[in-house]
């Protein structure tokens, strides 16, 4: 005799930094149906490319998610310069890649303290932030922003990092791993995480590629999907990448994946620092962008991030559009989501790790 | 001010913010900032919250949202604009869906500018916003009993 009722999730939600609406269709205490609504963060950056020139809108893309900042910036800058035919020094490509990959590592460690929040462990929550600052350190020494770096150009990058800091990276990262061990105990071995995540939000592999899933989600799900494995700029020196996948399904594969990622990560940021040639970090970008398109995609923290941009024989892009992970993942969040108990929402909400300002830009 | 009188209780909403500011809101409250030693403590009910820290520009669809959290907050109530989307829009404020800064929903106390803002500066915003608190507490205490 259970009746349907909808309880309306969010947008202000205490589990989520970021506005993403549910309406949730529940029967008892099973939800049937998840429907979302999103639109809350939407500004329409992308038609800013008709003011901005593609060296201003940099600036601009930097700033369409605060936490993969990087990533966006280093994507945008590897399209335009292919739809220019700029080739870039490769010591910028592997200082991008450095930033990148500590980008990575701050999301990942971020995401965990996140989801440790959502199933009520404070102490580890607070103890994954405490680690977390450690890397901004890094970022706030070698690119001046903790957040916002703007490091990357058009044509290269802006600063170089020199022998000493690159020994400091090195030593604060080692400093990250021991500790970062013991929270990595505890997240995937402690019985109060494990009967909150095991089993949760299960999807099968074959409904992960029905929904064309991408990053961190769907390698949980068993699907070796990595665009590092095309090997683009650094990523090609690379002597032994092998992807992180899991066959769970639930969300304590997709804990366990992204955990060991960062650790991957924090190996393949020395990899990148023995190997780095000495060099120029940018050249010169003059003139307009020409008549044509170009694309590229980049893994970004969350997944598979696609970008596209147009070029009309002046400064400005014709167009500019990018598809970020989240907006990928939102379709196997509903799936994950149909069937769960009421309790477990805001758990499998976060182990998509959705980032809604990307989304919706 | 040499201490504060009431420990601030804040609650968090993100207006349109790229998440830069979020985190910073959050990474105040967690270690290495520690807020929370000032008995600063994030709230998800608006009816517990003293300070209302919104980050981001507002836009249709959510300048109820915020007018809302607003209106729900008892006073006294102090609204801080974090970062410089929401204190004027920042670099988005030439995008067709931002209206501007929180201020062209609610009333403003107190604006913390910076892309993405400081902690240091989130920390200053809401030392300044328990003074402002305080102020209002004496003007609207007898007030509100008189009415009763």
């Amino acid at each position: 005799m259970s009746q349907k009722t909808v309880i309306p999730f969010g947008p202000q939600h205490p589990v989520l930094p970021e506005p993403l609406h549910l309406d949730l269709v529940v029967e008892d205490e099973k939800v049937v149906e998840a429907i979302p609504q999103i639109g809350f963060v939407h500004r329409g950056l992308e038609k800013l490319t008709e003011t901005r020139d593609y060296n201003q809108f940099i600036y601009v893309v930097e700033r369409i998610c605060g936490i993969c900042s990087f990533g966006h910036s280093y994507g945008y800058a590897q399209t335009v310069e292919s739809l220019m035919g700029v080739e870039i020094p490769q010591r910028a490509e592997y200082l991008r890649a450095i930033w990148h990959e500590l980008s990575r590592v701050h999301s990942h460690i971020l995401w965990l303290g996140l989801a440790a929040d959502a199933f009520g462990y404070e102490s580890l929550f607070m103890h994954c932030w405490r680690l977390r600052e450690r890397v901004l350190t890094l970022f706030e020494k070698t690119t001046g922003g903790r957040v916002i770096f703007s490091a990357v150009k058009v044509g290269g990058v802006v600063r170089d990092i020199d022998k000493s800091m690159f020994e400091e990276i090195i030593t604060t990262l080692d400093g990250i791993k021991d500790e970062y061990a013991q929270i990595r105990k505890t997240f995937l071995n402690d019985s109060s995480v494990r009967n909150r995540l095991e089993g949760v939000g299960y999807i099968s592999t074959e409904d992960a590629l029905a929904l064309s899933m991408v990053g961190p989600f769907v390698r949980a799900s068993n699907v070796a999907l990595d665009q590092r494995l095309l090997g683009n700029g650094a990523y090609a020196c690379l002597n032994d990448f092998q992807t992180i996948t899991d066959n769970g399904g639930d969300c304590y594969a997709r804990a366990k994946v992204r955990s060991a990622e960062v650790l991957q990560s924090i190996d393949m940021i020395k990899e990148f620092i023995d190997k780095i040639p000495e060099g120029d970090i940018a050249v010169p970008v003059k003139g307009n962008a020409p008549v044509g398109e170009a694309s590229n995609s980049l893994e970004q923290p969350r997944g598979e991030c696609y970008y596209y941009a147009r070029g009309n024989d002046s400064k400005f892009l014709e167009r500019f559009r990018i598809r970020t992970p989240t907006s990928v993942n939102l379709a196997g969040m509903v799936k994950a989501l149909e069937g769960c108990d009421l309790a477990d929402v805001s758990n499998i909400i976060l182990t998509i790790d959705p980032c809604i300002s990307c989304t919706e830009r | 001010m040499s201490f504060a009188s009431k420990s601030p209780w804040v609650i968090h909403y993100d207006g349109s913010s790229c998440n830069g500011c979020d985190i910073e809101v959050l990474a105040t409250l967690c270690p290495g900032f520690d807020a929370e030693r000032f008995g600063v403590i994030n709230t998800g009910n608006p009816k517990h919250a003293d300070i209302f820290l919104v980050t981001g520009s507002v836009n249709e669809q959510n300048i109820s949202v915020v007018r809302e959290i607003y209106n729900q907050m008892v006073e006294p109530k102090v609204v801080i604009a974090c970062g410089i989307c929401a204190c004027s829009g920042g670099v988005f404020a030439d995008c067709y869906n931002v209206l501007g800064g929180v201020d062209k929903a609610i009333p403003v106390d107190v604006y913390a500018p910076g892309c993405a803002v400081r902690p240091e500066a989130l920390i200053d915003a809401v030392v300044e916003a328990v003074g402002i608190l305080e102020e209002k507490a004496k003007g609207c205490a007898p007030k509100e009993r008189g009415e009763e």
